[in-house]
């Protein structure tokens, strides 16, 4: 049986956890959608260097751990003079990192729009921009919203990255609260309840969109 | 209103339009019919750029269409396509598939898009569609919901590549009489087709296109009562007698 006594005495601990592990996940979500959109786009302008920088985006940062580009954001940059605390640098890192794989998935959405769309869009004199934005990036985005629900799974799962650098999320003050009781099952598995909590809403509001959107087409 | 000037596109090795002469006045209908791989399809799609030329010139409403210093996006608004796949925008209604280029390229006010569009919508004879989404119209309405998507730029040019290949036969006739009340209203157009009646009946001049060259051009009683090219006489020969 769960020791219950220690979720409620630490209640306010979890809370705070839960909190920031949600704000580090939704500013994440925000930000690696912006920046990953950006970058899907980059890699398949008609513009080469425009490309190259895309391309450049997704293949360094994919292949680097993610506690390695929180530690950039945490211990680097603060070396050059550019100090964040450790909730933004996490949340930063998370955002770079998370980026690189939701602009192979936005890339593959936007692969997969018909190309007469784009050529309708053009010849009626819309500019690349106005196309991708109006025309493609709409369908593109219906496309990928099972692999892009996985994405968003990741990421606030990810996001207990956080708690190494002392960045107060769940795990942080997991970590916290086991060593001020000595207890180690039961508080992972309270930490672990307040990450499904996040979770399986996710997993099935995404499952919900999709049959949604099926029915739609 | 469209001059090609000793036009010539490579894709690589493949040598697609060779030695291109062919002046458009304005409005001019001119088919343009041959072979499938003869050219037709690229020869239209240069004319906005959707393909670019190798060398040679090609000068549309005045402009040179690859030059450097063209804009081409200010080009495009004066030349109005229709695609064999119609190419409907799926997640916007009818309504806005006309409306969008409107208002995001000339900068005209929703009401009067809105308008606009209705017009159109009007003169292709399905208004009551306005609201529907593309996938609940039949190919022969998605394609004159097209058609009305390029008349609400109000285009000095229409450009049309094989509009009706993909229709079913029962709706070819309806997308025809739109094109041919187009015609006679006085429109330039060019249209790549193998609908041969309408070629008959509302061509200026006929192009006939084989392996990426021009070889014959001439007006349609001419052209089908006399082609002067034994090509153009084999292809004739082939479509119209079955």
């Amino acid at each position: 049986m769960l020791n219950y006594s220690i979720l409620i005495e630490h209640w306010d601990m979890y809370m705070q956890g839960f909190a920031n592990t949600l704000k580090a996940s939704v500013l994440a979500l925000i930000g690696s959608l912006a920046i990953g959109t950006v970058m899907a786009v980059f890699r398949i302008a008609p513009v080469r260097p425009l490309n190259w920088i895309g391309a450049a985006y997704v293949e360094f940062i994919r292949n680097i751990p993610l506690i390695l580009i929180v530690f950039v954001f945490f211990v680097g940059l603060p070396a050059i003079g550019i100090r964040f605390d450790s909730f933004t640098a996490g949340t930063l890192g998370l955002t770079v990192y998370t980026a690189a794989f939701i602009a192979e998935v936005i890339r593959a959405g936007i692969l997969a729009v018909p190309k007469g769309q784009m050529e309708a869009a053009r010849s009626s004199g819309l500019t690349y921009l106005q196309a991708m934005w109006y025309i493609i990036l709409p369908q593109a985005v219906k496309i990928v919203i099972p692999p892009m629900g996985n994405q968003f799974i990741n990421l606030v799962k990810n996001s207990s990255v956080l708690g190494v650098i002392a960045g107060l999320d769940l795990m942080y003050f997991g970590d916290l609260i086991s060593s001020e009781t000595f207890v180690t099952f039961d508080v992972y598995i309270f930490v672990a309840m307040f990450y499904l909590l996040l979770t399986i809403p996710l997993s099935l509001g995404v499952g919900a969109l999709e049959r949604r959107l099926a029915r739609s087409r | 209103m469209i001059y090609f000037h000793q036009v010539n596109k490579h894709y690589g090795d493949f040598h697609v339009l060779k030695d291109i002469h062919l002046t458009i006045e304005q409005g001019e209908v001119v088919v343009i019919i041959g072979p499938s791989g003869s050219g037709k399809s690229t020869l239209v799609r240069c004319i906005n750029r959707l393909e670019t030329i190798t060398s040679g010139e090609l000068i549309v409403d005045g402009v040179k269409v690859n030059d450097k210093n063209t804009d081409i996006n200010k080009l495009r608004r004066n030349i109005g396509m229709v695609f064999q796949h119609f190419n409907l925008y799926p997640h916007k209604t009818v309504l806005q598939n006309i409306t969008l280029a409107p208002m995001k390229v000339l900068g005209v006010p929703e009401k009067e898009a809105k308008e606009t569009a209705m017009y159109y919508l009007e003169k292709v004879g399905i208004p009551d569609k306005a609201n529907a989404y593309p996938t609940a119209l039949s190919g022969g309405q998605q394609q004159r919901v097209a058609i009305a998507r390029g008349l609400a730029m109000k285009p000095k040019i229409m450009l049309f590549d094989e509009p009706t290949s993909a229709l079913d036969p029962e709706t070819i006739g309806e997308v025809l009489d739109v094109m041919k009340t187009l015609a006679r209203e006085g429109m330039t157009m060019v249209v790549v087709t193998h609908e041969m009646g309408f070629a008959r009946e509302v061509a200026d001049r006929i192009v006939f296109m084989d392996q990426g060259r021009i070889l014959e051009e001439a007006p349609p009683e001419q052209f089908f009562a006399n082609p002067s090219e034994e090509r153009a006489r084999l292809f004739l020969s082939r479509i119209l007698n079955h």
